[in-house]
């Protein structure tokens, strides 16, 4: 599919905001600015941003623990993103997701879920809320390796192929779950598993390459919209770092010449390329760009660092519709 | 007013949401076939019609045995638009979906700082007392109790069936509620105008003066029993249905504990961290200086239920049970009577 370049440098923009939000988040976490633990999608941009580009504005998405690529790749403004790993009261959830569980409906991110598979059903949910209210939307679960063995998501696969629903299954398969290695605890290849439900299966082999996820997504989306159902998509990737920031395993689990090879093939760098050799984009307009990617970032750590940390009484809110009378809250500052 | 069975109420309140507003949808097991009478006018597709060729086959869908996603799906339709009714058959089901409950129903609103709205409404059927063994015979509202952002309701009549479940299709929060098999049969005059019964409101089931039973769902219309049988003793029960337990009405029970300074909790769920136990709880820490005597909860003890009748029908509480724990709790009042 032949993409304008307007669209070509959204995807460079979107791939570089992941990696220098992510990359910006590793320090913090290092320097105990950031509490909790958090997940990088270092080295997979690629795979989110060609998935999230090929989704319309009003299509939703769900995601996973590692998943602050999502809505950064659907064009969530930096800041709130920041404020919320920081745990500020400006954050994107009021600093009551974290890390873990960011949203942003605005840009139609359905929320991360830090239990591995369960946002699969709610995307699949998402897309029979567009098929019954006929709105033409579509739905998309990210999920990793790991949740294609939860059963949730063969219940959903069956569910969405039996009803036809507009929703897209992507399994990012950056081949470990934690440490350990997919193809131990996966029987037969994942994508092959929607012929058993009757539904698209597609792999895509090299999920470095920003513009195959693309068109793998947009062929889906495009299925979808015309009504044709769901599609699994198992998008082989690599995460650059460890499973969580800070963790130390006493084990060598990825094999050093495996590791060295993927790390090799960086999708911002492997798209660099491509837009130079193809003449859509200069070095120096491609350095402009990134500059301006890491200005954004500084500028979301600022607006963090000067927002508030939230009121203790927000640990009470948004439980319910307000007005609901809560009795432990009540009783908690009835006692403070 | 029209003469309605607890389920054919529930029917009502549904087809009444069905033609209210668009947006509600209902998916499940079996709703199709109106197995259950409540998804029909009337008893078969031939007497009035069903809702299948009411409202037609893009809002009420037979779903998969496939609770987890079945609870999930709900939930993601929910936060985008749609206003599910979800059949999910007995409550021992729900287990199967014990994580998108947990962990996404009741977390999203929350944990998303408010984005999230959950409009829908989970039904199952406590089957117990029917012979069904341990695998259909829980009553689980407890356990749902104990996750904040879940409402619960237990209506234990056909009117406040009706009533309650509009109400709960209204919210905008996730309500669970938890239908006793043994009042499938209770029949009694009920509104056909719509109208709606508030969360957190108990009803006063019957007045009285000397002991508070606070009644869960089937022991309701067996507390009442007790108390016309204990009138014969010259003891005066108040029974009360708190209707919602998330929200619970604290102040009403708290009010008839103050008059009566007795209480007798009956609960068919088991003992342990039991809704009488919370009530207990409650009572116990808000209105110590109104207790004249300890309060008594009747629950199921916590062993699992049996098949055979000669084993199961003695676990529940009865009318005999909760008389039994009255006059325990009045214990002392014959003699202070007698004058000594």
């Amino acid at each position: 599919m032949a993409l304008d370049r307007e669209t070509l440098l959204q995807m460079q923009r979107r791939m570089l905001r992941i990696r220098h939000f992510d990359e910006r988040a590793s320090k913090m976490v290092k320097r105990g600015q950031i509490p909790g633990t958090v997940h990088t999608s270092i080295g997979q941009e690629a795979q989110v941003v060609g998935a999230c580009m090929a989704l319309g504005d009003g299509d939703y998405m769900s995601g996973n623990h590692r998943s602050h690529g999502h809505p950064i790749g659907k064009g969530s403004p930096l800041g709130p993103l920041m404020a919320e790993l920081v745990g500020k009261g400006t954050g994107v959830c009021g600093g009551k997701g974290g890390s873990l569980h960011l949203a942003d409906f605005a840009v139609g991110s359905l929320g991360e879920s830090g239990i591995v598979g369960s946002s699969i059903p709610i995307a699949t949910g998402a897309a029979l809320s567009a098929k019954v209210l006929g709105n033409g939307r579509v739905s998309l679960a990210f999920f990793g390796d790991g949740a294609a063995n939860q059963g949730c998501l063969y219940e959903a696969m069956n569910l969405a192929g039996s009803w036809d629903l507009p929703v897209i299954f992507l399994c990012e398969n950056n081949q470990y779950a934690l440490s350990t290695p997919a193809h131990t605890v996966t029987s037969g290849v994942i994508a092959e598993r929607a012929a058993g439900f009757g539904i698209a299966g597609v792999r895509v082999e090299d999920g470095q390459d920003v513009l195959a996820v693309y068109d793998a997504t947009r062929t889906a989306v495009e299925r979808a919209r015309r009504g044709e159902g769901p599609t699994l998509i198992e998008v082989v990737t690599y995460r650059f770092h460890e499973h969580s920031e800070g963790l130390r395993l006493g084990t060598d689990y990825r094999d050093a010449a495996e590791k060295e090879a993927w790390l090799e093939r960086d999708p911002i760098v492997l798209f660099r390329q491509h837009l130079v050799a193809d003449g859509v984009a200069t070095d120096a307009e491609l350095d402009a760009l990134e500059a301006e990617v890491i200005a954004e970032v500084d500028e979301a750590v600022a607006f963090t660092d000067a927002s508030p940390f939230p009121d203790p009484s927000v640990a009470f809110a948004d439980l319910y519709t307000e007005p609901t009378p809560l009795r432990v809250a009540a009783t908690l500052r009835g006692a403070s | 007013m029209a003469v309605m069975s607890y389920l054919g109420a529930i029917g009502a309140a549904q087809r009444e949401a069905m033609e209210a507003d668009e947006r509600v949808v209902i998916i499940g097991e079996d709703v199709e076939a109106n197995v259950y009478g409540t998804t029909g006018a009337g008893k078969s597709r031939k007497d009035k019609g069903d809702f299948l060729e009411m409202f037609g086959s893009n809002r009420i869908r037979n779903t998969p045995i496939s609770e987890e996603v079945i609870v999930g799906a709900a939930a993601g339709a929910a936060m985008t638009g749609l206003r599910p009714i979800v059949d999910l058959s007995y409550s021992s089901f729900l287990y199967m979906a014990m994580d998108q409950f947990v962990n996404q129903v009741a977390k999203n609103r929350y944990m998303f700082g408010g984005q999230a709205s959950m409009p829908v409404v989970f039904r199952s059927a406590m089957f117990y007392g029917l012979n069904t063994g341990a695998h259909h015979s829980d009553r689980p509202y407890p356990m749902f109790m104990n996750v904040p952002g879940l409402k619960i309701m237990v209506p234990a009549s056909p009117s406040d069936a009706k009533g309650l479940l509009r109400t709960a299709v209204d919210l905008d929060d996730p309500v669970l509620t938890f239908e006793a098999c043994p009042l499938w049969g209770l029949k009694e005059e009920v509104s056909e105008e719509e109208y709606r019964i508030p969360f957190g409101v108990g009803r006063v089931a019957r007045e009285g003066s000397d002991v508070t039973i606070v009644a869960i769902s089937s022991a309701v219309p067996e507390s009442v029993a007790a108390a016309e049988a204990l009138q014969a003793e010259g003891i005066s029960a108040e029974v009360i249905d708190p209707r919602t337990l998330v929200p619970l009405d604290v102040d009403l029970i708290l009010g008839s504990v103050a008059r009566t300074g007795r209480l007798v909790v009956a609960d068919p769920a088991h003992r342990t961290c039991g809704a009488a136990a919370e009530i207990s709880a409650i009572v116990a820490e808000e209105a110590f200086d109104s207790l004249r005597a300890p309060i008594v909860r009747v629950a199921t003890p916590d062993t699992q239920i049996p098949f055979s009748p000669a084993l199961e029908k003695q676990l529940y509480p009865s009318r005999d049970g909760i008389a039994a724990a009255v006059r325990r709790v009045l214990g002392a009042r014959p003699l202070i009577d007698a004058g000594v």
